[in-house]
């Protein structure tokens, strides 16, 4: 194996990673503090994947820029979801929770397939070829500052949590839910904040990753798998552990293509779920509740 | 009180259901109309789909969300063996279902540590990886192009027939088989494990129940019957394709007809199917090919209604008004 074939692989392993973090850091905001499996997750980064396809190919409008437009959007749809159908389902036993996002999840795709078709769409911008060949690896700009871009959210959610009432409250009611409600949080707030907030994650990272990756209405199942993965990796509930599981699965999976081939990637994908779940469930970090 | 009356034949909690299979056996002979057929046969090949996941979903409460693998195992099994080998699908489907039973105690055996959530989520990683592998898999399965049954007219031996009716009457037989064995399983000291598993796995495993065995048995029959009822769907609609057989919206939709009729339930499956089906192929002929996701974004919707309101689906309270009717019904006073 040449080096530059590898440095090639590590190097995008860890700009997809970055994405992966930050998709994953909205599902674990979500489980962490509503105990929610939201098997819809990677829909609702469809659903943003398309809105900035339709900004771009209508209006000409930078995918970057519409993330100011897809941020709000799915923070609004997360809002929506969580007060109308999540909410409801609380106190219900987890299988209830889940058939109810598994019927987002169905509705998701099937409007998209009903409205779009099952193209597979790609958005085409001035800078969505070009390189910059760092001593024979190439380093493709979209992905660079997609990651960029997927880094600082992720460190202004981070500031957010720590530093913000409404953050250390979300925190709290992760950790107590009874005790943070006697000390005076507003636990049905906090929830539809926490949901908002994770589907916004999605809705960025789905328009990021719409700069230089295809576009269909089923392309989110992967993408909640991987999210999955990379929660339990990090241990379910944990933001760090998402951050590092994020970029330890880029990796792997970069990796895992180029010994393999490309078509590949999304069986390896599901191939590492299967033995991270098995091997060790309780995350690399310790933290999970497998 | 309720067994002995089942040794009455004139108990109308006999004679309803019996009512109910004469009518299913008499439509063939009432009507011809293919779509008529077709219909009525969807809509048993979704009980049989959905009976068969009830079995583990309903009864052990393991929520598979893979059982499209299963099917298209079977479906994969019985076509390719006809088609290489000549073998008929009537004993390929057995192959089929000794495949994905085999198949399915190895994932069970593995998965099977995990719970909730996590069982649910490595169903979909494996069928997954499924069904990439057999997309992948050009020279075998045909990969992303599909696969087609060879058609030879009326031949019974090879599975095929002419005319829809006796579809109708080996997916009827199936159904029966199942329900049939679907009441001795909830009334057996097995089912009763069943149970167990679903309500309070701790419990259960404190009681000496041993939780590993009962969950692979309960994993096994279930995927037979999918497998098996993958095979009825290779002959009858003569094209296979991994991503429409084997794919995490079927595995939903295997699942669908007991969530809203109701899990753990005898009928739940079939009175789901009942409700379901004749909505999606209604839409689906009213809509045509092109609008192929319409009918989902409906059972997504119903799915999500069935959460909220009727939680332990629809055939409870059928089941209620259906105890008011038979009090009413002849007979029905004396038991």
């Amino acid at each position: 194996m040449e080096f530059t074939v590898l440095a090639q692989a590590i190097v995008n392993g860890l700009l997809m990673g970055g994405l992966y973090a930050l998709i994953s850091i909205g599902l674990t905001l979500i489980f962490g503090v509503m105990r929610i499996i939201n098997f819809a997750h990677g829909d609702l980064m469809m659903l943003a994947m398309y809105i900035t396809y339709w900004m771009f190919t209508l209006y000409g409008i930078d995918p970057f820029i519409s993330l100011l437009m897809t941020i709000p959007t799915l923070f609004v749809i997360g809002i929506v979801i969580q007060k109308f159908l999540i909410n409801r389902v609380l106190e219900a036993p987890p299988a209830s929770q889940m058939f109810l996002t598994l019927g987002v999840m169905l509705i998701a795709q099937n409007v998209a397939l009903l409205i779009w078709k099952a193209d597979y769409r790609a958005i085409r911008t001035y800078y969505t070829g070009s390189v910059v060949n760092l001593s024979g690896v190439f380093v493709s700009i979209p992905r660079v500052v997609s990651f960029s871009i997927s880094i600082i959210l992720t460190c202004i959610l981070y500031v957010f949590l720590t530093r913000t009432k409404s953050g250390r409250a979300m925190r709290a009611t992760a950790q107590n839910r009874e005790v943070a409600s006697l000390m005076g949080v507003n636990i049905s707030r906090i929830y539809t904040l926490a949901f908002g907030i994770g589907t916004a994650c999605v809705g960025a990272a789905g328009t990021l990753l719409s700069t230089f990756y295809y576009i269909s209405p089923t392309v989110g199942t992967v993408f909640t798998l991987t999210a999955f993965l990379t929660v339990v990796l990090g241990g379910m509930g944990s933001f760090t552990g998402a951050l590092f599981g994020g970029l330890i699965v880029g990796l792997a999976e970069s990796l895992g293509t180029v010994y393999t081939a490309t078509q590949y990637r999304e069986l390896i994908t599901f191939i590492l779920f299967i033995f991270i779940l098995l091997l060790k469930p309780s995350g690399l970090f310790g933290k999970s509740r497998v | 009180m309720k067994i002995k009356t089942l040794n009455n034949i004139f108990c109308p909690k006999l004679y309803l259901p019996l009512i109910f299979v004469l009518i299913l056996v008499a439509i063939p002979y009432i009507t011809s109309n293919s779509y008529i057929l077709h219909l009525i046969i969807m809509m048993l090949f979704y009980a049989v789909l959905s009976g068969a996941w009830n079995i583990l979903g309903g009864f052990a409460g393991q929520f598979s969300l893979g059982h499209a693998a299963f099917f298209g195992l079977g479906a994969y099994t019985s076509t390719l063996l006809f088609i290489s080998r000549k073998i008929s699908p009537w004993l390929g489907m057995f192959v089929g279902g000794g495949f994905a039973v085999i198949s399915s105690l190895i994932i069970g055996f593995l998965c099977f540590r995990l719970r909730g959530h996590f069982f649910s989520l490595v169903t979909i990683a494996f069928s997954e990886v499924l069904r990439l592998l057999f997309l992948n898999w050009s020279s075998l399965t045909g990969g992303p192009v599909g696969l087609l049954v060879p058609l030879l007219g009326n031949s019974p031996i090879y599975f095929q027939f002419s005319s829809r009716k006796p579809y109708y009457f080996i997916l009827l037989v199936m159904l029966l088989i199942l329900v049939f064995f679907s009441y001795k399983i909830r009334k057996s000291q097995m089912g009763l494990f069943f149970l167990s598993i679903r309500e309070d796995e701790v419990a259960a495993q404190s009681l000496g129940i041993n939780i590993l065995k009962y969950k692979l048995i309960a994993l096994s029959i279930s995927v037979f019957f999918i497998a098996i009822a993958g095979t009825f769907y290779a002959q009858y609609i003569l094209f296979l394709h991994p991503d429409s057989a084997m794919s995490l919206n079927f595995s939903v939709e295997i699942a669908l007809p007991s969530i809203i009729g109701g899990m753990g339930t005898i009928w739940g499956p079939v009175v789901g199917s009942f409700i379901l089906t004749p909505i999606s192929e209604f839409i689906r002929a009213l809509l045509g090919g092109g609008y192929a996701g319409v009918y989902l974004i409906i059972h997504g919707g119903i799915l999500i209604l069935t959460v909220l309101l009727v939680p332990s689906g629809v055939t409870e309270k059928i089941i209620k008004y259906y105890e008011s009717v038979l009090k009413k019904m002849p007979g029905g006073r004396n038991h």
